[in-house]
């Protein structure tokens, strides 16, 4: 298959590819690793006329924590975060996150900015960065703004990103001891989306009640999905069997997905309470191991 | 629509030519360099026929555009044999039979020469690991993972020999 015809630009500064977006507001595409984006344009689900190739473009491929975030750039690929020892140590609901997204192939080239910019709620990173909390800096032509994660996904493939800003950094909020995070997942095979998938990051007070929860759900609805009541009822209590069930329940009402060829609307909502369950245990066991 | 002109070091030489923005890089190794050994399978990303090495990391070809490894480095299955003599991996391939109809094989070879570059030792799980973007409708894979294993032992055998 053969995209329709675009022109491809490969700027060397940020400068420059925000330029390029500006002058054509209407049917430019940021291109990052392309492993969503040239499908879409193949498949011609898609069409741009300008392709703005940010591969060119140094310094926004980066780990590192600084002022109290983990700042990953918008370029990251997934098999950079997949290895990063800084991020298996520390961030173990990402680390299961990266290394679970499409194929070891594709993770070769897609981004973690691509995975969020793109706004699909079957893609992984939303709901993982839905129970972090986290923090998405987006850069246009009058300088960078930052957009809380619960504001960035506004409808499906709709993010709050103007059409000339480019998603820079992401800014995950650096766990406090005794937090732990897991993501679970359920794909048919390698390489397909989650037919549901659950994020959970969890800090444990001193007394090992839940002082901070963080509950995302991957595909579960038009965007994804951040199951509050769920949080809510966690928060403060003693994360036992029950207490983890009720909340896995609750989680499971806010999911709205739709059926498809990976499963019927109750095996789906079924499956996100199960998910959650998992997620909710792993992540505390990882706190209490913290 | 621009027309770009680039060039890619293909298997070590230097290939230039003369794209349109969208031409995808396994169409530029097929049908403008006639490298054919690089094969389309799904044209969707999910099967991992077109696999090549893109600055020494395997990566699926029809997603990829040309343009976007103008000044960069691809590796081919034609790259692999060097003076008559096969690649640990193609030897692999050939001694534990990691073959049926042959369709997946340059793909898989790719991500295994990668695989076998960054991790000399790796364990079946590694490996099975690596090539779980690679897709075979023949094998069920044991044969392959066989053949993978067979070229690291291989690989490591040829450079303790060197080193004595």
């Amino acid at each position: 298959m053969i995209p329709g015809s675009f022109d491809y630009h490969a700027p060397e500064t940020l400068a420059e590819a925000l330029d390029l977006l500006g002058k054509h507001p209407d049917d430019a595409k940021v291109l990052s690793g392309g492993q969503s984006l040239l499908p879409l344009l193949k498949l011609r689900l898609g069409a741009a006329a300008h392709l703005v190739d940010i591969g060119k473009i140094p310094d926004l491929e980066y780990i590192r924590e600084d002022g109290g975030f983990l700042k990953i750039g918008g370029r990251t690929r997934e098999s950079t975060l997949e290895h990063s020892p800084l991020v298996r140590r520390k961030y173990p609901l990402l680390a299961d996150t990266a290394e679970v997204i499409a194929d070891p192939l594709v993770r070769n080239l897609a981004t973690i900015g691509g995975n969020l910019a793109h706004g699909d709620p079957a893609n992984d990173h939303p709901a993982t960065m839905l129970a972090y909390g986290a923090e998405i800096v987006a850069t246009g032509k009058t300088g960078t703004r930052t957009i809380p994660i619960g504001k960035f996904f506004t409808s499906l493939f709709e993010t709050a990103l103007a059409p000339d800003e480019i998603l820079t950094e992401i800014r995950i909020p650096v766990p406090p001891p005794r937090s732990g995070g897991a993501y679970v997942k359920l794909e048919r095979k390698v390489g397909d989306f989650a037919t549901a998938a659950s994020a959970a990051q969890v800090t444990l007070g001193p007394g090992g009640e839940v002082e901070r929860v963080g509950i995302g759900l991957t595909n579960a609805g038009p965007t994804p999905i951040q199951a509050t009541a769920a949080e809510q009822f966690l928060r403060g209590k003693k994360p036992d069997a029950g207490a983890i069930a009720e909340a896995a329940r609750l989680a499971a009402s806010a999911a709205a997905p739709a059926a498809d060829r990976r499963g019927s609307v109750e095996y789906k909502t079924e499956m996100a309470r199960v998910l959650t369950g998992r997620a909710l245990a792993k992540a505390i066991a990882r706190a209490q191991g913290a | 629509m621009a027309r770009h002109t680039i060039e890619i070091n293909v298997n070590g030489a230097p290939s230039k030519g003369e794209v349109e923005s969208r031409l995808l890089l396994v169409h530029f190794l097929r049908e403008n360099l006639r490298l054919t050994g690089t094969h389309i399978g799904c044209d969707t990303t999910h099967c991992g026929a077109c696999t090549v090495l893109l600055d020494g990391v395997p990566v699926k070809s029809c997603t990829v555009l040309a343009v976007q490894a103008d000044g960069r480095a691809v590796d081919t299955v034609e790259g692999l044999e060097k003076d008559g003599k096969l690649h640990p991996v193609q030897e692999g391939f050939f001694q534990e039979h990691g073959l049926q109809c042959g369709y997946c094989t340059p793909g898989m070879m790719m991500t295994s020469c990668a695989l076998l570059s960054t991790n000399g030792s790796p364990t079946e799980a590694d490996v099975r690991r690596a090539i779980s973007g690679n897709l075979c409708r023949c094998t069920g894979y044991v044969n392959i993972v066989k053949a993978v294993l067979h070229a690291a032992a291989s690989a490591r055998e040829q450079k303790a020999a060197k080193a004595s």
